[in-house]
């Protein structure tokens, strides 16, 4: 595998494709070395694109109570979770649908946490996947954690912390990076700069030349790649996650992507940045990269997009069905599973709850 | 021994028992722990089962959180009481409510070790009293020791129980002695003592109290001719109030003696749950002799500040003097 992590962290991001589908080989590794590859991305991509706008429009309906829309930043979440093994421990906050999709998720269960029914989201941590983090930054120490146990157990394991830029603001993503060194813990802290922390813009977020320079400071390796190149996605991730396996620590990873929607269904983007700034980053859309890239290399078959929309749509489906049909469950449920035995305060609570549902019947 | 060697004897029997035990914080290791608790693990069981770790509370917390997620028993150890407030987002954000959040899938077996309370001269932030807000967090075990056998079997259950038990350890108490027995384990978490029998008045409390209320009891039955009953809670959540009210509803007086500030702190629970209990039981109103709703004080006023068995005594004399006859 050739070098893509090095002691000095350039600014320039790494990229193998450029936006029109041209290869840009970096460092002499050229993107038609994962060619094979690629069309099972697109499809993830493709995936995530669809389940995300079905979720926005569920939002919209009233079906889900809030939404946070992952649209542009499908080769970041896509290439970062393919690069790895399905035993590897994802730790997402809640923005990570590509993420959740490569891993075999139901996408059901990403909306019922959305619908209010699940907070945890239903067949995550079957598939080694945290539960989905609202507050922010605090996944990385989660992840962290279990990375010293992989090392423990010697099974290998490699573990992701998802955040943003704006979570690098919060003061546990600085003692995670700080322990993962020290202890040379088999982690990746995968930054998806997308440009904006709800409405507060990088700039206004942080002053070092990159996010990936903070790793200077850590004593691990940082690298800074196009997050809308899922190929180098892919590779760089890839390349951590070997560091990582074979004993040699951490690496933080900034993924350079755009969010194109709102923060979540509840935010208004006209109101703190420009539509000439969507317009470029829409240019530089990560599923038609992909296309283009393999177009290019002749390795596109339009069977591939048809069955790529087709995955989709039969996606779109089963959320939509998921949510339609989805019980609230029993409030008394609520008791279950506070501890591993109900303490007797928390029967007599639940019994409490109880007649009081039976007399509202 | 003492209750320092009580836990130790504790964390080296746990660690023997499950190789998934594993200790960490800040000077646990090489040091031993500031108070020598941890003194020797790391020598008999490794740097991977007993580490130093940065001086950062969170990340001991979070990091802990992790390994549960994989199968480990992690025993974190945060140095002082008042450090605990760095840590308390990953305790009541995650470490809590993992367990609900994932409808029972993901246990947290997380044991978080605090030296706790005060009266032991220290500087600001070594004295406080967390208990409130630990017992206010939904999802969390809260377990106050008095004596060094309660101690060790007290953490003995704490690290064998698949829910996260916050462990407040009284330093005060940190050099009491007692014959512990190591095979036989007491009573569970969840379960009350009366130290003290007694007729005329109950006194509940827990930790670093209990000895300072045995005290105060001899002092009264000398002094006065007070019978007082002395209830040990041991661990704040589960709350034994079972134990609290049969001996209420007996002595029909009830004072509640607590280092904490006043305000909304235990004796405030214990006040309202028996006030449920055994209202037409009682004697005299509820009374408490805690300590203030004030910063805990410099350490030359924290023999003023803290309750002792004078302001004990008093309010005892004062639940006396309510006299229906």
């Amino acid at each position: 595998m050739a070098d893509l992590i090095i002691d000095e962290v350039a600014l320039e991001p790494i990229q193998l494709i450029a936006p029109d589908g041209h290869p840009t080989p970096h460092h002499g590794l050229d993107p038609t070395s994962v060619v094979d590859r690629l069309p099972a991305m697109y499809r993830a991509m493709v995936a995530t694109r669809g389940v995300d706008e079905e979720m926005v429009n569920l939002q919209r309906q009233g079906q889900l109570a809030l939404y946070p829309p992952c649209a542009g930043q499908e080769a970041a979440q896509v290439g970062c979770a393919t690069a790895l093994r399905d035993t590897d421990w994802l730790f997402p906050q809640y923005r990570e649908l590509g993420a959740f999709l490569v891993r075999g998720i139901d996408p059901g269960g990403v909306g019922l946490s959305w619908r209010g029914t699940w907070n945890g989201g239903l067949g995550f941590v079957e598939r080694c996947v945290a539960p989905i983090c609202i507050a922010i930054g605090t996944n990385t120490l989660h992840a962290v954690g279990a990375a010293m146990a992989s090392t423990w157990l010697g099974d290998g394991g490699v573990t992701v912390a998802f955040i943003g830029d704006g979570g690098t603001s919060e003061g546990d993503v600085h003692e995670a990076l700080n322990l993962a060194a020290v202890q040379q813990a088999p982690c990746i802290v995968f930054v998806q700069n997308n440009g904006w922390a709800i409405s507060t813009p990088t700039h206004d977020q942080y002053r070092a030349p990159s996010l990936a320079h903070r790793a200077i400071g850590y004593g691990m390796p940082g690298v800074r790649v196009d997050g809308n190149d899922v190929a180098a996605c892919h590779m760089v991730v890839a390349e951590a996650a070997e560091r990582a396996r074979r004993g040699d620590g951490p690496t933080l990873v900034e993924a350079v992507t755009y969010r194109m929607g709102p923060h979540t269904t509840s935010d208004d983007p006209t109101r703190y940045r420009s539509e000439g700034e969507v317009a470029t980053w829409r240019a530089l859309d990560p599923i038609t990269r992909c296309e283009a890239f393999l177009r290019h290399v002749g390795a596109w078959d339009d069977t591939l997009a048809e069955e790529a929309a087709s995955h989709a749509a039969d996606l779109r489906r089963s959320l939509r069905d998921a949510v339609y049909d989805a019980p609230d469950g029993p409030a008394t449920e609520v008791f279950e599973h506070v501890f591993a035995e109900p303490t007797p305060e928390l029967l007599r609570q639940r019994d409490e709850l109880a007649a009081e549902l039976e007399r509202e019947g | 021994m003492t209750m320092v060697q009580a836990i130790g004897a504790a964390l080296h029997d746990a660690m023997a028992a499950d190789d998934r035990v594993v200790v960490f914080g800040e000077d646990v290791g090489r040091q031993g722990g500031v108070f020598r608790v941890t003194d020797g693990l790391q020598g008999t069981y490794g740097e991977q089962r007993c580490f130093d770790t940065p001086l950062a509370e969170s990340g001991i917390v979070g990091a802990a959180i992790g390994m549960a997620l994989r199968g480990f028993r992690p025993v974190p150890e945060i140095q002082f009481d008042g450090f605990t407030y760095p840590a308390f987002d990953q305790v009541a954000t995650h470490l809590a409510k993992y367990r609900s959040r994932t409808r029972g899938l993901v246990r947290m077996p997380v044991t978080i070790r605090v030296p706790s309370f005060g009266a032991i001269g220290s500087p600001e932030h070594h004295s406080e009293s967390t208990e409130t807000y630990w017992a206010h967090t939904a999802g969390l075990k809260v377990v106050v020791p008095s004596t060094p056998a309660d101690a060790y079997s007290l953490l003995r259950d704490s690290i064998e129980c698949d829910d996260p038990v916050m462990f407040l350890e009284p330093k005060r108490r940190y050099w009491a002695k007692e014959d512990v027995d190591r095979a036989a384990r007491r009573e569970p978490i969840g379960t009350a003592v009366v130290r003290r029998p007694g007729d005329t008045v109950t006194v509940v409390t827990y930790g670093g109290l209990v000895g300072v209320a045995l005290e105060a009891a001899t002092l009264a039955a000398e002094e006065h001719g007070w019978d007082v009953e002395v209830v040990d809670l041991r661990s704040l959540v589960p709350l034994d109030i079972d134990t609290v009210a049969a001996s209420v509803a007996r002595t029909g007086r009830c004072v509640v003696l607590h280092e904490g500030p006043r305000t909304l702190g235990m004796g405030a629970e214990i006040a309202a749950r028996l006030q449920e209990e055994v209202f037409w039981d009682l004697e005299a109103p509820i009374l408490r002799a805690t300590g203030f709703d004030t910063p805990y004080p410099p350490t030359r006023l924290e023999g003023d500040w803290l309750p002792g068995v004078d302001r004990l005594l008093d309010t005892v004399e004062r639940s006396l003097s309510y006299d229906h006859a």
